[in-house]
């Protein structure tokens, strides 16, 4: 099994197990999904500088400016930055998430002014604030 | 220059009147009053003294760039047409003032009255006196929206509300057209510069889009002076109050269309279809608006209608492209301008003082208010065309004016279409002041009541009859020095002697205007039994058939917009995995090549397999078992750790700090925010919906997954790698390569980065600090522990740990800090790890504890640290580099010996500022919240 191989596929279940949270009904499990999501992503733009073994970019005087001694920067110091922001991202989302419980007593992402869908048991649990039993 | 400044003046003066009446809302009505009236009055003057140069040929003219790429020029220029025009607009804009300080009742917003007012007097003044057609199409706008402030005036009323909807609907939506139509005219003619289109007539009609953009702005033109079939907004204006009407619906918003048609007249006529087009709109509406308006009830609407065959009547006389014509056109508008606000201000005033305009309702108010009266049916003879008045004159000259077009071709038709809407306008006016004013009183209550104004309220009217009978009296006075220097401007043709006066001798146009009269009084003595055939005909209501097309056209958006933009964020995530896979899927199949390309792999070592299998155990577990969110929360941070492992064995240190850090952070964060929310939710969706979103889940995962294989097994492209790996250490002075793009080749990125932390950090803080209130803040209180707690709030073991720990924690941020310029590191990963040193503290001791001891605010940081990013950047600009250029140079000092100093490292500065107030204020306030619940069982920290 090579690097590439792990990465590509840690990629896919990280998108895979993403998706699945984010179209749960409840703003808990949708900031995981996209928590999730954000990990692939970030792995994803730090791979487009492709895999490179022991050759951090700290310039070393001794191997001197040569590309091929070091891995690429950018997409480093773009994934740094966007770590960062994901970060912001994620907490704003769950400090939302909060906000929205407390003013309606549910934390499900629609709310409950919205037409009911079949397949939601939306009725349960709603009126209580407390949440469900811990 | 003086000119230039009189001119600016002048066009400015009633806005600045506007603003000053709004900011002045609170004063007493008088003083609105004063600076509407004044405003106005000194218009007169200024235009007044501009009169000599006017009308004597000598245009005032004044020119400021705007937008030159535009071709968007201040252009102000005064020539006849636009003094005229001036003139009523102030002139009558004075006399609509002073008459509304009357009309208005004590409790009304006469702040926002007047200030609308003025606002539409600036708009339409404008239109008048702009020269450049872009400078024209922005007055023209203000117009619709100062009406539509206007007519909306009673805002409780939705009658008000509706009208005015329907006029900004339509004159808006001419105004768009009218937009189009004006543009395509300066690209024609090659300028938006009015004198120089002006002059460039024959240019533009042989044009081949001259249809289109004639089309266009007749269209502009026709729904702004209500032409059929766009008339019907200007009865349901009629909502506005009556000094409103007096002013918008005479003299000026309606007669904006007219003016343009004789602005443009140089360009526009003279071709057939102008002709053809502008003559049978302007006839139709004329014989239309006049037989309706014999036959509706509400004084105001009567003469709306009135004033739309009125309209019709000048557009007619506009589209024969005759100058003399013209002249008919021009000496009308001021008799129009003239005798209907006169009768506006009449009807407000049997308004004001029977409380009623419902005309059935009325009749011989001559004997309770002589004054009115006398006022009131001297305006309406002038409106049906009888001498000695104004109106007689102009009528005559336009039914003239039907017989010399029609001659030519022998055809009989127009002059005798014309005479019937003479006859029609004949019957309403009479009506107008026979129902009211003669005869017996219909209804006791409204007489009883019923007494003459204030001469105050009667002075404006009084003068503008008597200016209309002066116009029949003595027109070579009153009228033709002026109507033949507009004429000649409007034709571009030099002024020629004007013969006006009542007696022509007996000529065709008399006897036609003499049976128009006969028929019309017939017509009056019949009209009882006209009434009942017209009821009985049912016809449809324009403006009920716009709203049914409105209301149809609300309910179809409507539809669509729930059928695309459900307000469900599942459907709408759903609907964009969905089809965000659906488009890889696409590129896939239609793209060709191979999957796996020739790039070789790295073979990996054992421990990265087994945290490879630890990844994707801890995925599953958080995807399937994120009920007990406490344990998906520990998976999640699994996850992180293993990434950021990743991240260090495949040469990304900087990474793998950041990594770690961010993920302590996300986790104290979550674990807070999800003390106060369930833990463990009810099963919610069904087994077929699970079903679903796992297919979605995994054909999205084996998508991005092949994406990703298919990338890392090719060889990158040509990379920028080259130039920040050569130039970090002797242009960026560093030797972590990361470091030196993030605060020195990218700064700017960087900045903006930290900026949108920032707002982040405070968006968070809005959030939470007003949670205490309404609903949330009840539900705060009402909130018990869901959780078991520990008997020992604050293990002593724990607090003193984490005090020893503080200063070790500092220290290592402070280093990681200092040394990120050349070993992995920075502003980003020293802020976070400052940031979980304190947060350990709130954790430890509970938040009154640290909060107390806490030696910065929050908000204090983020701003300074964007304002030291900001100044560093600035900084560079001092000695003429670009915004965030940086500079370092080597120093030495004894027992430390070399070391560096770099702008870039101040950068980092603020970097570091503002992330650790972004993180240290999100994760205070979650814990401020909790605080707020745990009450009051708030012990002190040992």
């Amino acid at each position: 099994m090579s690097y590439e191989f792990l990465l590509a596929t840690a990629i896919g279940v990280l998108v895979a197990g993403g998706i699945y949270l984010a179209l749960r009904a409840r703003t808990f499990q949708v900031v995981l999904g996209l928590t999730l999501i954000s990990y692939a992503v970030n792995l994803f733009l730090f791979a487009s500088g492709r895999l490179v073994l022991n050759r951090p970019p700290i310039w070393d005087a001794a191997k001197g400016g040569a590309v091929s001694a070091y891995t690429d920067p950018l997409p480093q110091a773009l994934v740094l930055t966007a770590i960062v922001i994901t970060f912001g991202m994620t907490a704003f989302m769950v400090i939302l998430s909060l906000r929205s419980f407390l003013e309606t007593g549910s934390d499900h992402v629609d709310g409950e002014a919205v037409p009911c869908d079949a397949q939601d048991g939306l009725a349960d649990g709603l009126a209580d604030g407390e949440g469900a039993a811990p | 220059m003086a000119i230039a400044m009189t001119l600016l003046t002048l066009a400015l003066l009633p806005f600045v009147a506007a603003l000053a009446i709004a900011l002045l809302h609170g004063a007493p009505r008088i003083v609105h009053l004063g600076i509407a009236g004044a405003a106005s009055a000194a218009g007169l003057a200024l235009l007044a003294s501009l009169a000599a140069p006017a009308l004597g040929g000598d245009t005032p003219f004044a020119r400021w760039d705007w937008v030159p790429s535009l071709g968007l020029d201040l252009t102000l220029m005064v020539d006849p047409l636009g003094w005229m025009f001036g003139l009523l607009i102030l002139g009558i804009g004075l006399l609509v003032v002073i008459f509304g300080h009357s009309y208005l009742h004590e409790n009304e917003d006469t702040g926002r009255f007047f200030a609308s007012l003025m606002l539409f007097q600036g708009a339409m003044l404008g239109i008048v006196i702009a020269g450049n057609v872009l400078l024209l199409l922005v007055f023209w706008e203000l117009t619709s929206l100062a009406s539509f402030l206007l007519i909306g005036f009673c805002q409780h009323k939705a009658e008000a509300r509706q009208g005015a909807r329907m006029a900004l609907a339509v004159t808006g939506g001419g105004g768009l057209a009218l937009i189009a139509g004006m543009v395509l005219l300066g690209l024609i003619a090659g300028s938006f510069d009015l004198t120089t289109i002006l002059a460039r007539g024959d240019m533009v009609r042989a044009a081949p889009l001259y249809p289109l953009m004639l089309g266009l702005i007749l269209l502009g033109a026709f729904t702004k002076s209500a032409q059929f079939p766009f008339h019907f907004w200007l009865p349901h204006a009629m909502a506005a109050p009556t000094p409103v009407s007096a002013y918008l619906h005479s003299a000026t918003m309606v007669k904006a269309g007219v003016f343009l048609l004789a602005r443009l007249w140089p360009v526009l006529a003279g071709t057939e279809l102008y002709t053809v087009t502008v003559t049978s709109v302007g006839l139709v509406t004329m014989i239309f608006g006049a037989g309706v308006a014999l036959f509706r009830h509400d004084l105001k609407s009567i003469l709306a209608y009135s004033t739309i065959s009125q309209l019709g009547m000048l557009v007619m006389l506009l589209g024969f492209s005759r100058e003399a014509a013209v002249l008919a056109a021009m000496l009308h508008i001021l008799n129009h301008a003239a005798f209907k606000a006169a009768l506006f201000m009449s009807a407000g005033i049997v308004e004001h003082e029977t409380g009623t305009r419902d005309i059935r309702r009325l009749g011989g108010l001559a004997k309770a208010m002589p004054v009115t009266a006398l006022i009131a049916t001297l305006a309406a003879a002038s409106m049906a065309g009888l001498p000695p008045l104004g109106g007689f004159i102009s009528k005559e000259l336009m039914l003239y004016e039907t017989i010399a077009f029609s001659s030519p071709n022998a055809v009989w038709l127009l002059p005798a279409l014309a005479t019937v809407g003479a006859t029609f306008s004949v019957a309403y006016s009479l009506r107008f002041a026979a129902h009211l004013f003669a005869g017996r009183p219909r209804e006791a209550e409204p007489f009883a009541r019923a007494h003459d104004p204030s001469p105050a309220m009667w002075a404006s009217p009084a003068l503008l009859t008597a200016f209309a009978v002066l116009l029949g009296l003595a027109p070579m006075w009153f009228a033709a020095p002026l109507v033949s220097a507009v004429t000649a401007a409007v034709t571009a043709s030099a002024p020629a002697p004007v013969e006006l006066g009542l007696w022509h001798g007996v000529n065709l146009a008399l006897v036609l205007s003499a049976s128009a009269v006969a028929v019309g009084a017939a017509l009056l003595l019949q009209h009882r039994r006209l009434l009942a055939a017209w009821e009985a005909a049912r016809l449809p209501d324009a403006g009920r058939l716009f709203e049914c097309v409105l209301a149809l056209a609300d309910r179809r958006a409507r539809k669509a917009m729930v059928a695309v933009h459900a307000p469900s964020l599942q459907r709408m995530l759903l609907a964009s995995f969905a089809v965000t896979i659906l488009l890889v899927i696409e590129g896939a199949l239609t793209g060709g090549g191979v999957l796996t390309g020739a790039r070789a792999g790295l073979p990996a070592s054992l421990p990265a397999i087994a945290a490879w299998a630890l990844l994707i155990a801890a995925t599953a577990a958080v995807a399937l078992g994120s009920r007990d969110r406490l344990r998906a929360l520990i998976y999640v941070g699994v996850i992180g750790l293993v990434v950021s492992l990743a991240f260090a064995v495949l040469s990304a240190p900087d990474l793998a700090l950041t990594q770690i850090a961010v993920e302590v952070v996300t986790v104290l964060l979550m674990l807070l925010a999800l003390n106060l929310l369930p833990k463990r939710p009810p099963v919610l969706s069904s087994a077929p919906r699970k079903a679903r979103d796992a297919a979605i889940a995994i054909a999205g995962g084996v998508l991005f997954g092949a994406i990703a294989w298919a990338m890392l097994t090719r060889d990158p492209g040509p990379s920028i790698a080259a130039f920040h790996l050569a130039n970090a250490k002797p242009g960026g002075g560093g030797t972590n390569v990361v470091n030196v793009i993030l605060v020195d080749f990218r700064a700017y990125d960087t900045l903006g980065e930290i900026i949108v932390l920032g707002i982040a950090g405070l968006g968070i803080f809005a959030l939470l600090d007003t949670a205490g209130k309404g609903a949330a803040g009840a539900r705060l209180r009402a909130w018990r522990a869901d959780m078991p707690r520990s008997p020992e709030r604050h293990p002593v073991m724990l607090v003193t740990a984490s005090r020893i720990i503080l200063p070790l924690t500092l220290m290592v941020g402070i280093y990681l800090f200092l040394r990120g310029h050349n070993q992995p590191g920075g502003g980003f990963i020293a802020a976070l790890v400052v940031a979980v040193a304190f947060l350990v503290q709130y954790l430890a001791a509970g938040f009154d504890w640290s909060d107390a001891r806490k030696p910065f605010g929050e908000h204090q940081l983020i701003g300074w640290g964007v304002l030291v990013a900001m100044a560093t950047g600035l900084g560079a600009m001092a000695p003429g580099s670009p915004f965030l250029t940086s500079w370092f140079d080597y120093f030495s000092l004894p027992l430390i010996g070399k070391f560096e100093l770099a702008s870039a490292m101040l950068f980092d500065t603020g970097v570091f500022l503002t992330v650790l107030g972004a993180v240290m204020l999100a994760l205070q306030e979650l814990s401020h919240i909790a605080q707020a619940t745990a009450r009051p069982g708030g012990e002190e920290a040992p």
